[in-house]
This record gives structure tokens, C-alpha cells and sequence, in this order.
């Protein structure tokens, strides 16, 4: 057996397991889709129920995984295929690094191309909230600080691909060969490491056992249609609300609202949309929303003491150590006003939002118009789960999240012998439970190499003969 | 084309405008309608509990006659459609209910029954292509806000007609007369419904803010398919209850403004019988509309 692992994803969970399986002296291959590392915790303001900030947390461990002299990082990088010996167990995986267009040996992480890049798209990383440059990282914090050129939207590229192709001109008005168009970066780049014509790069490596934890998504705002179906501008889900209160993030850190950049002063947190609705949504708990609504909710009444925070909820799950404290300071610290029922529509009209639930409590119903609303959307499973899943022939559960070998002593252990799962890739679970996983689905591996161990294999022996 | 129509009770006395003009619309449009030889009330409602076969002898009498008829059932009234199209769906899936059922009726109804909607018919018998073709006073400028209520949409997966949160059948119906069609948030809000009867202040209150909501995105006239909406949305006008005297809504239904668009005559727009006269909001607009006269053709 190759007593080196694959870990898939470079969330925290996939950071933590590559990080305790490295430091035992074993190496590991930690393949990330993503530019850089860090996952949604990157996106992160602060997380609960400390309010610690989160990079200040992550990026010791980020900064760590990306100078380990045991840890092989691949980012912009996908596994592609696997195939297993039979013999041996080990796994032969196929991993694809796409071509970035810069080649990160010589890039010194200056910044400068993306700072002199002219052009802005929409950044999934900033959910909405935000642009991104074509040439860019995803955040200043970067782990590997090595910027990726958007092949899509570069003028540059395009251009270029389209005058080899014969879809643009070949000769210019005045007779000269054609030119792509923009190229800043290059032009400005001091070590020359901008490559036009990189390509897609297949890596292949042997390892002995696979770590899976690759993640998850939130349910897309447009299979709610009763809250708007994701076309109200000041309609936004969690993870866009923490972008907007991260320091790092579009607005610096100041909560305004994505239409006019105006100060919301009536601000409509609203729990559980699209989880635990079996007609329209997802039919489980997503866990961390009533804790993330209420640190959302905390922090939101500290940048802006003079606006007014509402949660329509319909029970609240606090069940982690320090957390019922959490929402209890929200209410009666922080002021923020907790409403027991389900919101039924949300509209907009004219500059303001109106969001109709009720208030179980006392028995009415309430019609809040708001500046901004935040939907705790439900946890999902990441996008491309599933294929990952069949690549290794494992099965997803009816709401795509992997199946354990068994989900009450198993959980990090899936039915395929030498791959193990962590993370929210097998349902949704807040950070410390996710560290939990990672070490323990860590443990898992290093228990495998350890019996692989001559003097240990020879204890096992005599302990079984005797 | 030719299917069997059900009136019902309400298109047979208070929604007389809706009845005349959908039979002079379904004429033009060379859809001949046969009523059922024999029909009672449909029950106007869907029982709430699963097992009240007896609320549901009267729709199924109806399917029955229907299926003796050709198997293929239509409809004006959004309520009406609502019961015999949970029904049919109810007894297509519980095979043992409909058996129930046939010992109480005296012939038995086989399951089969197609129940659709005249909007159904407009939309995928008939096309909107075709309605627009056939339109010879288009009502341009025209701001008409479709009204779905619940009924004609809800519950999606037994009635399936349309989207219940984005619904189009009205919006589309309206562009084919030409209209400009005004959607606005409340346009799939209650609108009391029976509680006009029982509890008159709550649709009062609910229509005035549908109407409020339909008048602040500009809207000059409202159009349904339910005359339970109707009533509700037209009645409270009646004093100028709501809103700012002068202001009100006219509330027609499609086949009305269908009428007007393909040129029919006067006499069948049906518009006797509402508390805000419709035909104010025409003036102005297009002088060769109010004179009723049948457009000529070419």
C-alpha cells in the first residue's frame, strides 16, 4: 500500500485532515477546484459563537497547507478519473489542473495584473455582492496567492482564439498581422509570467487512501419563488449578508444594500428558506442557519446601532456549546426582534421590500417593509458531489450528501474500504463538527498506513495468535 | 373543434356577462360548445378531508355525464374547473374511493374524464397565435392587470395548469388581445373567497389591497376567470369604498375583453351587472370600441 492520501476539497475539513495526516510524517495530495484554498470559510466575517474573524482563524492553518513540504497542493484543479489496483488497493488518480495562464513559478504574487486588469465580472466568490477582475484571486488572502486568468470573459484570449480561428480577420485595416485585443496584464507584469498559450495540465498520482470533502452550495434563490425567485436585488442569501460584512469583502465591511448602496435600516433575517420543506425546498434541517442568522443579526446591529434586525424563525436550534448563550445575547444585548412564524411572501415595491409572515406568538400576522432581507437558504451538496461519489463508487443519499457506512459509529467511513468522508459533503454541520471529521477521518487514514507498518503489522500478529 | 360545456350555477345567474360572452368568444373562434344535457351544481367546494366521498358524488355525477358525452369536459367558472378537476385527479389515483362512489350513483363513472379549463382550450387547442390573428380591434395601450386568485391554480400538483407563484395563461390571453399587460404582486393573493358571505369585512380588506396594488403599477382594469373574484374585487367599489372616488377598477372577465378585441357585437360583452361600469375606461382609448358595432372583417 502507497502510505500517501488524497484528500478532495480544500475546505477546513479537507485543510484539518491534510494537515494532521501530513504532520504524522505521510504525504499528501490535496486536489481544490478553486484558485485557492479555504472554501466557504474564506467567505466568511466571523464565525459563531465566539465572533472570531475567520480569516484570522483559517489562515494560519491555510498558510501552513500551502508551505508543508509534505502536502502536494493542486488548486484550479479537479480529479478527472480513478482507477484502483486490485492487488494492492491503491489508487491510480487522473487529476486535471486547468490552465490558468500564468505560470505560478515565476508569478511572485505582486498583484499587479489584477490591478491593471480593465475588466469586471460577476464573482461567484462574492455572491452577488460584487465584481471580480478577469485575472484575479479570490481574496487578498489568498493560499496560493497566484492569480487565474477567466479564459471566458478575456478579451484577450478570445480575441486571440478567434483571429487563429478565422473568425476574426487575420490582417489588420493597415495590412499588419492582427492583434489581440488588451493583454494588460502582460504588459505589466515584472517577471513575465502571464502565458497565453498554457494548457490544461493532467497530473496523475498513486495514492493509498482518498479523503472526500468536497463541500456544499446553498439551494439557489430561484426555486423560491414566493420570496422572489432571486431577481429583487436586495433580496440575499447568507453567504452574500457575510460578504457584505466581511472587511475583506466588496463594501469593506460596511453593511449597504446591493441596489443603491444605501444604509439599511430595516433589516429581515428569514430562517429555513427552502429547508425542512418537503413540497418545494429540501425536507431536512440545515443545522447552522438559526446560529449564523443570529451572528449575521448580532453583527449587522453593531455596524448600524440605530437599524432594526427582525428573525421570522419557526423554532430555533442552538444545540452547540456556548449557543443558546449566542441567541439569547442577540435578543436581549443586541435587540434583535425574534418573530415565531413562517414567511409566506416577499415582494418588492418601490424602494422598499415587503415581507409578509406572522407571528405565531401573539397570534397575527405582520407586514414588515424592509431595506434589505436575508434568506438563510438551505445547505446543499455541492455541485459535482455526485460525480465525484460515482468516481469512487460510492452512492449519494436522496438529497445528494455521501452515505456513511453507518451514520451513528461511522460517520467519517465510507462502504468503499480506503475512502473516507468529512465535512458537509455529508450533510450540514457547523465548523467545530467539521474539524471533528476531518481529524477523525484523518485518524482513519493514518490508522491504515500505521498497520501497513512492519513492527506494528508484526504486533497485530502476535497479538491475534496469542 | 367541438367539446361539452359545463356551465354551472353562477355563469347561469350572477356571472350571466361571463356566460354570454364566452359562448359568443367560443363562436367566433369556431369552438362549438355542447352543454351537458343533465348537470347540477358542482358542490363549489373540495372537501378538506380525504375521505368525504359524499361532497364528492355531486363533480363526479358531473364526469359521468360528461364521459357519456365524449370524455372531455370544459369549463368558464375557475371554481367549477377547481372541484371537477380535483375530483378527476382524486379518483384516478384511489381507485378504491371511485368504487365507493359508484355504489351511491346510478350509473358509474369509468375514471376517465378530461376536465380542462377554457383557458386550456385558448392556450393548446386553439393557440394564441391563432387568437391574435383572429383579434380585429387590438386594445392597445390598454393597462389590464391579470387576476388569478387561488382557485384556478392551486394545488399545483392536482390542478397543474400553470406556474402557481409566476402564472402566464392570463398574461398571454391579454397580449394576444394586445393589451398591456400590468403584473403586479398581489395578482395570486386571496381574495376572501366565501367569506364574502360569512365574514364580508375580510374580503372587503383583502380586495382593497389587491386593488391598491394593482392600481400603483399603473393598472386601468382588472381581468379573472373566477366570479367569486369577480365579485369580491367589483363589489366593494360599489361606493367607492376604496381608495380615492373616481379611481376604481373596473373587474371584467378575459372572455369579455375577448369579445370586445375580436369585434363581436355589443350585446355580447356582457357588461351589465358589474358595480364599476367597465365601459368608462374604453373612452378615450379607441372611439370605433364603443359604438358596438361588429368590426367588418379585411
Amino acid at each position: 500500500m502507497i502510505e500517501r492520501a488524497l484528500v478532495i476539497g480544500a475546505g477546513i475539513a479537507g485543510i484539518q485532515a491534510s494537515l494532521d495526516i501530513a504532520n504524522s510524517g505521510y504525504e499528501v495530495v490535496l486536489v481544490e477546484k478553486e484558485p485557492s484554498i479555504g472554501g466557504h470559510m474564506a467567505q466568511l466575517s466571523e464565525t459563531f459563537p465566539t465572533l472570531d474573524c475567520s480569516q484570522c482563524i483559517m489562515t494560519p492553518r491555510t498558510v501552513e497547507v500551502g508551505h508543508h513540504e509534505n502536502i502536494r497542493l493542486y488548486t484550479y484543479s479537479e480529479v478527472e478519473g480513478v482507477t484502483r489496483d486490485a492487488d494492492s488497493g491503491d489508487f491510480n488518480v487522473r487529476i486535471r489542473r486547468r490552465a490558468a495562464y500564468v505560470d505560478w513559478s515565476l508569478c511572485t504574487g505582486c498583484g499587479v495584473c489584477q490591478e491593471k486588469c480593465p475588466f469586471k465580472v460577476e464573482s461567484l466568490f462574492e455572491r452577488g455582492i460584487g465584481p471580480r477582475k478577469v485575472a484575479y484571486t479570490l481574496s487578498p488572502q489568498a493560499v496560493p496567492n497566484k492569480p487565474v486568468i477567466d479564459a471566458d470573459n478575456c478579451r484577450y484570449l478570445q480575441s486571440k482564439w478567434d483571429i487563429e480561428a478565422g473568425r476574426l480577420p487575420a490582417v489588420d485595416k493597415s495590412g499588419k498581422p492582427s492583434q489581440p485585443k488588451c493583454g494588460a496584464c502582460a504588459k505589466f507584469c515584472p517577471t513575465g509570467a502571464i502565458v497565453w498559450d498554457q494548457e490544461d495540465q493532467i497530473i496523475e498520482e498513486q495514492v493509498g487512501a482518498v479523503i472526500l470533502a468536497t463541500g456544499f452550495d446553498l439551494f439557489p434563490q430561484a426555486r423560491l419563488p414566493e420570496y422572489g425567485s432571486g431577481l429583487i436585488p436586495n433580496v440575499v442569501d447568507g453567504l452574500a449578508f457575510e460578504r457584505l460584512l466581511a472587511a475583506s469583502g466588496p463594501t469593506a465591511g460596511k453593511v449597504l444594500r446591493p441596489s443603491d448602496g444605501a444604509k439599511p435600516l430595516e433589516v429581515v433575517f428569514v430562517q429555513c428558506s427552502g429547508s425542512r420543506d418537503p413540497e418545494r425546498g429540501v425536507p431536512y434541517c440545515s443545522k447552522i442557519c438559526c446560529m449564523y442568522t443570529a451572528k449575521q443579526a448580532i453583527l449587522y446591529k453593531h455596524r448600524v446601532p440605530e437599524g432594526q434586525a427582525y428573525v421570522f424563525y419557526i423554532d430555533v436550534r442552538a444545540g452547540g456549546k456556548g449557543y443558546e448563550e449566542f441567541l439569547n445575547r442577540a435578543q436581549e444585548e443586541d435587540g434583535v426582534v425574534y418573530l415565531r412564524g413562517k414567511v409566506s411572501r416577499i415582494f418588492s415595491e418601490g424602494d422598499k421590500i415587503i415581507v409578509k409572515g406572522a407571528d405565531t406568538l401573539s397570534n397575527r400576522t405582520v407586514e414588515i417593509h424592509a431595506d434589505l432581507v436575508v434568506l438563510a437558504t438551505a445547505v446543499i451538496p455541492r455541485l459535482g458531489n455526485s460525480q465525484v461519489a460515482e468516481m469512487f463508487g460510492l452512492s449519494a443519499d436522496e438529497n445528494g450528501f455521501y452515505v456513511a457506512l453507518n451514520d451513528e459509529l461511522e460517520p467519517m467511513v465510507s462502504p468503499v474500504p480506503g475512502v473516507f468522508l468529512a465535512g458537509t459533503a455529508l450533510g450540514p454541520k457547523d465548523i467545530p463538527e467539521t474539524v471533528a471529521q476531518a481529524s477523525g477521518a484523518a485518524a482513519k487514514v493514518l490508522s491504515m498506513f500505521q498497520r501497513n507498518h512492519p513492527k506494528v503489522e508484526e504486533l497485530l500478529l502476535e497479538k491475534a495468535g496469542s | 373543434m367541438s367539446i361539452t360545456f359545463f356551465p354551472g350555477c353562477t355563469l347561469s345567474t350572477k356571472a350571466a356577462g361571463y356566460d354570454r360572452s364566452g359562448r359568443a368568444v367560443a363562436q367566433a373562434l369556431d369552438l362549438t360548445l355542447e352543454d351537458l344535457p343533465e348537470w347540477q351544481c358542482c358542490g363549489a367546494t373540495f372537501p378538506l378531508s380525504t375521505d368525504n366521498s359524499m361532497a364528492l358524488i355531486a363533480p363526479t355525477r358531473l364526469l359521468t355525464q360528461a364521459q357519456n358525452a365524449g370524455g372531455h369536459v370544459t369549463t368558464l367558472c375557475a371554481i367549477c374547473f377547481h372541484v371537477l378537476r380535483r375530483t378527476q385527479h382524486f379518483l384516478e389515483n384511489k381507485p378504491e374511493m371511485l368504487e365507493r362512489i359508484n355504489w351511491f350513483t346510478e350509473e358509474p363513472y369509468d375514471g376517465r374524464t378530461r376536465v380542462s379549463h377554457f383557458l386550456e382550450l385558448l392556450r393548446d387547442e386553439l393557440t394564441w397565435e391563432m387568437l391574435s390573428h383572429k383579434v380585429v380591434r387590438p386594445l392597445t395601450g390598454l393597462k389590464v392587470a391579470p387576476y388569478y386568485g387561488c382557485l384556478l391554480l392551486r394545488p399545483q400538483n392536482e390542478i397543474g395548469l400553470d406556474d402557481p407563484d409566476s402564472p402566464k395563461i392570463l398574461h398571454d390571453c391579454l397580449t394576444a388581445l394586445g393589451c398591456e399587460v400590468v403584473s403586479f404582486p398581489y395578482q395570486t393573493e386571496c381574495c376572501g373567497s366565501y367569506l364574502a358571505v360569512s365574514k364580508p369585512d375580510l374580503p372587503e380588506r383583502l380586495s382593497g389591497d389587491i386593488l391598491a396594488s394593482a392600481r400603483r403599477n399603473g393598472a386601468q382594469m382588472i381581468v379573472t376567470a373566477c366570479p367569486l373574484c369577480q365579485f369580491n374585487l367589483d363589489y366593494p367599489q360599489r361606493e367607492a369604498a376604496h381608495g380615492m372616488p373616481g379611481s376604481e377598477i373596473p373587474v371584467l372577465y378575459f372572455t369579455q375583453l375577448m369579445a370586445i378585441a375580436l369585434g363581436l357585437e355589443r350585446e355580447s360583452w356582457g357588461m351589465e351587472g358589474h358595480y364599476v361600469d367597465p365601459l368608462p375606461a374604453f373612452e378615450g382609448f379607441q372611439q370605433s370600441t364603443l359604438s358596438g358595432q361588429p368590426v367588418a372583417e379585411g
